[in-house]
C-alpha cells in the first residue's frame, strides 16, 4: 500500500443558521460531520453522494478554500488548517481545485492566456518571457489550440472552458487535484472528452485526484478507490472493483441500482428508496440513513454506526454488516 | 467552414462563430442601435470640439474688454452679442465650456478613483476596514450635498483663495461629496463578485491580494462604473454651475457656464438682454441631457439582461 | 397499431437573434401513438426542448416563431387554434412537466390551491370535489400525509416532492398526452428512480402517451418505446428502442452510446466524439455532423442526407446508408 498524500481526520464543517431579531445562531447545518479518510499518492479517490451529502464541502475544506469547524487535514504531513497564510500560499500551486461550473469559474474579463499564466507569474515560477510559451504548451496538452491564448472565455463552449480551467491548474505542476463535479455540467459527448483528459493527465503527470461526483458511472470509470457519502458522513469506502462487485452498505446498493443503464434489454431488480433525503440542518438520529433504509432496525434509530473495516481495505458504517 | 476532422477538440471553431468579439465592440454595436443615446453622444462630441477647438477660430480673446461694445445684441461681428464688459459671448461660452467640462470630468474621475478604491477594499476585506470606510461614507451621505458645498464655498471666500486655485478646489469639493455613493455601489458589486467561483479559483491558485483586487474584482465592476461615471459628469457640471452661479464656485473673471448666467441676475438683463443668459443656460441644459441620454444608453448596452 | 395521437410534420421553429437566424428546429417530423412513450434524446442545443415548446405553443415570441410545418393532435391542427382553444387543450388533453419544478410553481400559493386550480378550470368541479380529488392525486403520486401537503408552500418541499406535485397537476385532468421536458435532470439518482417509476405507472394505468425529452440515454433505455435522436435541430435517427440501442446506425448515435460511461462496463478509454456542436447560425448545406464524424465522406460536406427508412421502423439520415436503401 502506498503512503498517504492527504489524510483527513474527523473533519467537521458546520454552517450556522441564524434567526430571530438579533441574528443569534439557532442551529447548524452539518455539511461535513466527522469524516475521516486518506488519499494515497498516485491514486484517484472518488467521492460520490447525492445533493446535500457534503461531498463538495469536504473537497473545499480539504484545500482550505473554506475554514474547517473541527478536525484536521494533513497534506504531506502538514496540517493545512494550522499553517500561516504565507505558508499556505507557498503550498497552493502543488494542490489545485477544478470547479464544476465552467461558466462562472473563469473571470469573464481575463484573456485565456492571462487566466492560465497569471498564477505562474504571481508565484514567481516562471520568467515573463517564458510564460507565453508555457501557456501554449499547456493549452495543447489540454486539447486546445495555441491561438486560443488571446481569446476571452465567452468565446468558448462549456467543454472548452472546462479545458481552460484544467489548464490553469495543470500549469502550476500540482501533485494533488480536487475536482468538484468537473463534468456534470457538460453534454455526454463532451463529458467523455474531459474524462479522457483527466485520465491522460494523471498518466502523464503522476497526479493524485480527489474526484467529486454524483455520477457513479463517471467515478467508476476514473477512480481507483471510492468513498460514498450520505448527509455529511462517509458510509462506505472501498477499492473500485470491490465496491461495485460487493457493495455492503444498503445506501450504496440502492444508489448503484438507481443509476439508469443505457440498455433496454436489461431489466434489473431495482431497490427504490422511500422518501427524500433529510435536511442536513436536521439529520435523523442514529444512523442517518435509517429513515430510508429498507433494512432498518430499532438499533439503527438509536445508535450511530461507525466506519469500520469490514474486509481488507473495505470500510463500511452499518450495524447490519 | 469545411475543416478537416481534428483529433484535438475545440479546433473546429467556437460557439460565437468566427467573429472575434469583445465587451467593448459588443457594447458599441448595441449602443449604435440606440438612436437617442447616439444623439447624445454626437452632441457631446460636437460640444467638446466647440469648446476646445472653437476658441482658436475666434477673432476675440475671451477676457478682452471692449468698452465701446457693451451689452450689444447678436450681430454679424458678435454672433451671440456681448456682455456688460463688451466681451464676445460666443468666445466666452467656449472658454466657459472648457472650464465646466473639465471640472465635470475631473471631479468625476477623482470621485470614481476614490470611490472604487475604497469600495473594493471595503468589500474585499470586510470587517473593520469595511466598517470605517462605510460609516465615514454614511456620514458624508447624511449631509445634503448642496448645503455642504455652500458652507465650503463660503469658507473659501472668507479665506480669500486666489481665483486660479478655486477651480481645483471646486473639483475637490465635488468629488468629496460624490465618492460615497460610488464606494457603496462598488462595494455591493464586490460583495457579490467575491462569492463567484472564479474568485474561489484565485484563492485556490494562491494569488496575492492585490492581484485579486485589481485584476479580478475591479475589472468586473467597470461596466457599472462607466454608467455611473457618465451620469456623474452631468451632475458635477450642474453642481459646479449652481455654485458658480451663487458666486461660491469658480468666480469671474474665469468664465464658467454657471457664472455666465449669474451675469444676468438683474431684472433688466433678464428681460431685455436674453443673449446674456440663454446661451450658457442652453449649453448646460443640452450637455447634461446628452450625458444622461448617453448614460442610459450605456446602461442598456452593458446590461446583459437587456438583450433585444 | 393504434392511431397517431400527436403528429408533427416538417416543423420548423426559428429564433431571430441579432447575430442571425437560429434554426433551432429544422424540419422535424414525428408521431406519438396512443399509450406510447416516445423519447427525444440529444445534447443541449439540439432543439429537443424547442420541439416540445412548439407543440405547446409556448415558443417565446417575437424572437422565436414556428415558421413552417404543422402539428396535429388527434386530427386538430394546433397551430391554427386560438389562444383560448390552445389554453383549453393544454392541461386538459395535453399536460406538461418541466425540468425545474421549483420555478414552475407559484411560490405564494399553497400546493393545494395550485392542484385545485386546473380542476376548477377544466373539470368544472365544485370546491369540495376539487379538494377531495386533489388529496387523491397527491396520494396517488406517492406523497404521504396529503392533507398536510395541501397547505404547504412550494419552498417547504424538496425537489423530488415538487416534481411529484407537478406530475399530480399534470395528470389531474386525465390527459391523453404528457410532455415531460427533462423531468429528472435536476433530481438526485435515487429520487430520479422514484419519478421514473411513477411515470411508468401512470402510463400503464391511464394509457397516457408520453413525449419524454432527455439527454440521458439511461433514462431513454428505461422509459422509451420509440426513440428519436436529434442533432443540431434535425432528427438524425429514429427507431423502436430495442432496435436503436442494439443496432445504432448513425455515427452520432453510436458515438453517444459509446461516450457514456456505464457501470459494470469499464473501458480503458471512453470513446469520445471530437469537436463541438456546430453553431446553428448560417449552417451550410451539409450533414451537420460531418466535421465530428469519423466516417465523413466528401458527399457529407456537400449535401444534407435525408431521413430514410432502412429497416422496419428504423430510419436514419446518413449518407453511409444511402446506397443500401437505394438498392433495396
Amino acid at each position: 500500500m502506498r503512503e498517504a498524500l492527504v489524510e483527513v481526520k474527523q473533519l467537521k464543517k458546520y454552517y450556522p443558521i441564524t434567526g430571530g431579531i438579533f441574528g443569534r445562531t439557532i442551529g447548524h447545518v452539518k455539511a461535513v460531520d466527522d469524516v475521516s479518510f486518506a488519499i494515497r499518492k498516485g491514486e484517484a479517490f472518488g467521492l460520490v453522494g447525492e445533493s446535500g451529502s457534503g461531498k463538495s464541502t469536504t473537497g473545499r475544506t480539504i484545500l482550505r478554500l473554506t475554514d474547517k469547524t473541527a478536525g484536521e487535514v494533513k497534506y504531506k504531513g502538514v496540517d493545512l488548517h494550522a499553517v500561516s497564510k504565507q505558508e499556505l500560499r507557498r503550498l497552493r500551486p502543488s494542490m489545485q481545485f477544478i470547479f464544476q461550473d465552467p461558466y462562472s469559474s473563469l473571470n469573464p474579463r481575463l484573456r485565456v492566456g492571462d487566466a492560465i499564466g497569471e498564477a505562474l507569474m504571481d508565484h514567481g515560477l516562471a520568467d515573463k518571457s517564458e510564460i507565453r510559451e508555457r501557456v501554449q504548451e499547456v493549452l495543447s496538452l489540454c486539447g486546445l489550440a495555441p491561438y486560443h491564448i488571446d481569446r476571452f472565455p465567452h468565446e468558448f463552449s462549456g467543454g472548452q472552458r472546462q479545458r481552460i480551467g484544467i489548464a490553469r491548474s495543470i500549469i502550476l505542476q500540482p501533485e494533488f487535484i480536487v475536482a468538484d463535479e468537473p463534468v456534470s455540467a457538460l453534454d455526454v459527448s463532451i463529458q467523455a472528452q474531459i474524462i479522457n483528459l483527466f485520465s491522460d493527465l494523471q498518466e502523464k503527470k503522476e497526479l493524485t485526484y480527489l474526484f467529486i461526483s454524483h455520477d457513479l458511472s463517471v467515478v467508476e470509470h476514473l477512480c481507483t478507490r471510492i468513498g460514498v457519502m450520505y448527509l455529511g458522513s462517509l458510509v462506505e469506502i472501498a477499492p473500485r472493483d470491490e465496491l461495485f462487485a460487493r457493495p455492503l452498505h444498503p445506501y450504496t446498493r440502492a444508489l448503484l441500482s438507481a443509476v439508469p443503464i443505457p440498455d433496454p434489454r436489461l431489466k434489473r431488480e431495482r431497490i427504490v428508496l422511500r422518501g427524500d433525503i433529510p435536511s442536513p440542518a436536521n439529520p435523523p438520529k442514529g444512523c442517518k440513513f435509517h429513515t430510508r433504509c429498507p433494512l432498518a432496525t430499532d438499533r439503527c434509530k438509536e445508535e450511530v454506526p461507525v466506519l469500520r473495516l469490514a474486509d481488507s481495505d473495505h470500510q463500511v458504517a452499518c450495524h447490519l454488516v | 467552414m469545411s475543416s478537416i476532422v481534428t483529433e484535438t477538440a475545440g479546433l473546429a471553431g467556437t460557439r460565437t462563430g468566427a467573429r472575434r468579439s469583445s465587451l467593448w465592440r459588443d457594447t458599441f454595436a448595441k449602443l449604435k442601435k440606440n438612436k437617442v443615446a447616439m444623439c447624445g453622444l454626437v452632441f457631446l462630441v460636437i460640444m467638446f470640439l466647440f469648446c476646445f477647438i472653437g476658441p482658436f477660430f475666434s477673432p476675440y480673446a475671451s477676457g478682452k474688454v471692449n468698452t465701446v461694445m457693451i451689452n450689444k445684441p447678436p450681430s454679424m461681428a458678435h454672433w451671440l452679442g456681448t456682455d456688460n464688459l463688451g466681451r464676445d459671448i460666443l468666445t466666452r461660452l467656449m472658454q466657459a465650456g472648457r472650464i465646466s467640462l473639465t471640472v465635470g470630468l475631473a471631479a468625476m474621475l477623482l470621485s470614481v478613483f476614490i470611490g472604487s478604491v475604497l469600495g473594493v477594499v471595503a468589500g474585499y476585506y470586510r470587517g473593520v476596514v469595511d466598517q470605517i470606510v462605510m460609516r465615514f461614507a454614511d456620514i458624508l451621505m447624511t449631509i445634503p450635498g448642496l448645503p455642504l458645498l455652500f458652507i465650503i464655498g463660503a469658507i473659501l471666500s472668507e479665506w480669500k483663495v486666489p481665483t486660479d486655485y478655486r477651480i481645483y478646489i471646486v473639483m475637490l469639493m465635488l468629488s468629496l461629496i460624490g465618492w460615497p455613493e460610488l464606494a457603496r455601489l462598488v462595494r455591493s458589486q464586490i460583495l457579490s463578485l467575491r462569492e463567484r467561483e472564479f474568485m474561489q479559483a484565485t484563492e485556490s491558485l494562491g494569488l496575492r491580494d492585490h492581484r485579486k483586487l485589481f485584476f479580478h474584482l475591479l475589472p468586473n465592476t467597470i461596466p457599472i462604473l462607466i454608467v455611473v461615471a457618465t451620469l456623474r459628469v452631468g451632475g458635477a457640471i450642474l453642481s459646479e454651475s449652481v455654485l458658480s452661479y451663487l458666486g461660491l464656485g469658480v468666480v469671474p473673471p474665469t468664465p464658467t457656464w454657471g457664472n455666465m448666467i449669474d451675469a444676468a441676475n438683474t431684472l433688466i438683463d433678464f428681460q431685455k438682454r436674453p443673449w446674456l443668459w440663454i446661451p450658457p443656460g442652453f449649453a448646460i441644459f443640452a450637455t447634461v441631457i446628452s450625458i444622461n441620454l448617453l448614460g442610459d444608453g450605456l446602461r442598456d448596452a452593458l446590461d446583459p439582461k437587456m438583450k433585444r | 397499431m393504434t392511431n397517431a395521437l400527436l403528429t408533427i410534420d416538417h416543423l420548423q421553429t426559428h429564433f431571430f437573434t441579432p447575430s442571425g437566424v437560429v434554426k433551432a428546429v429544422n424540419d422535424i417530423s414525428l408521431r406519438v401513438r396512443e399509450g406510447e412513450t416516445v423519447c427525444i434524446v440529444g445534447e443541449s442545443g439540439c432543439g429537443k426542448s424547442v420541439t416540445a415548446m412548439s407543440v405547446l405553443g409556448l415558443v417565446a415570441e417575437p424572437q422565436g416563431k414556428v415558421v413552417g410545418g404543422d402539428i396535429r393532435f388527434d386530427g386538430v391542427d394546433l397551430l391554427q387554434l386560438s389562444p383560448l382553444e390552445k389554453q383549453q387543450l393544454r392541461g386538459n388533453d395535453i399536460a406538461m412537466i418541466f425540468q425545474e419544478p421549483m420555478s414552475s410553481l407559484n411560490p405564494v400559493l399553497t400546493i393545494g390551491e395550485q392542484i385545485m386550480e386546473p380542476l376548477w378550470e377544466h373539470l368544472l368541479l365544485s370546491k369540495k370535489e376539487a379538494r377531495a380529488k386533489a388529496i387523491e392525486l397527491i396520494s396517488l403520486v406517492g406523497i404521504p400525509r396529503p392533507e398536510e401537503i395541501m397547505n404547504a408552500y412550494p419552498h417547504q418541499l424538496s425537489g423530488g416532492m415538487l416534481q411529484r406535485i407537478m406530475i399530480a397537476i399534470a395528470i389531474s385532468c386525465n390527459p391523453r398526452l404528457l410532455i415531460a421536458d427533462e423531468p429528472t435532470t435536476a433530481l438526485d439518482v435515487t429520487i430520479q428512480a422514484q419519478i421514473l417509476d411513477l411515470l411508468r405507472e401512470i402510463k400503464e394505468t391511464y394509457n397516457t402517451a408520453i413525449l419524454l425529452i432527455t439527454h440521458d440515454l439511461g433514462v431513454v433505455a428505461e422509459m422509451a418505446d420509440y426513440v428519436v435522436v436529434m442533432y443540431a435541430g434535425k432528427v438524425i435517427e429514429e427507431g423502436p428502442v430495442l432496435e436503436l440501442f442494439s443496432n445504432p446506425r448513425h455515427p452520432y448515435t453510436r458515438g453517444l452510446l459509446q461516450a457514456k460511461p456505464v457501470i459494470g462496463q469499464r473501458k480503458k478509454r471512453l470513446n469520445s466524439i471530437p469537436g463541438q456542436v456546430p453553431n446553428l447560425i448560417g449552417l451550410a448545406d451539409s450533414c451537420y455532423f460531418h466535421d465530428r464524424c469519423e466516417s465523413c465522406m466528401s458527399v457529407c460536406r456537400l449535401k444534407q442526407p435525408e431521413l430514410k427508412q432502412i429497416d422496419d421502423g428504423h430510419r436514419v439520415a446518413c449518407w453511409l446508408y444511402e446506397e443500401e436503401s437505394g438498392l433495396a
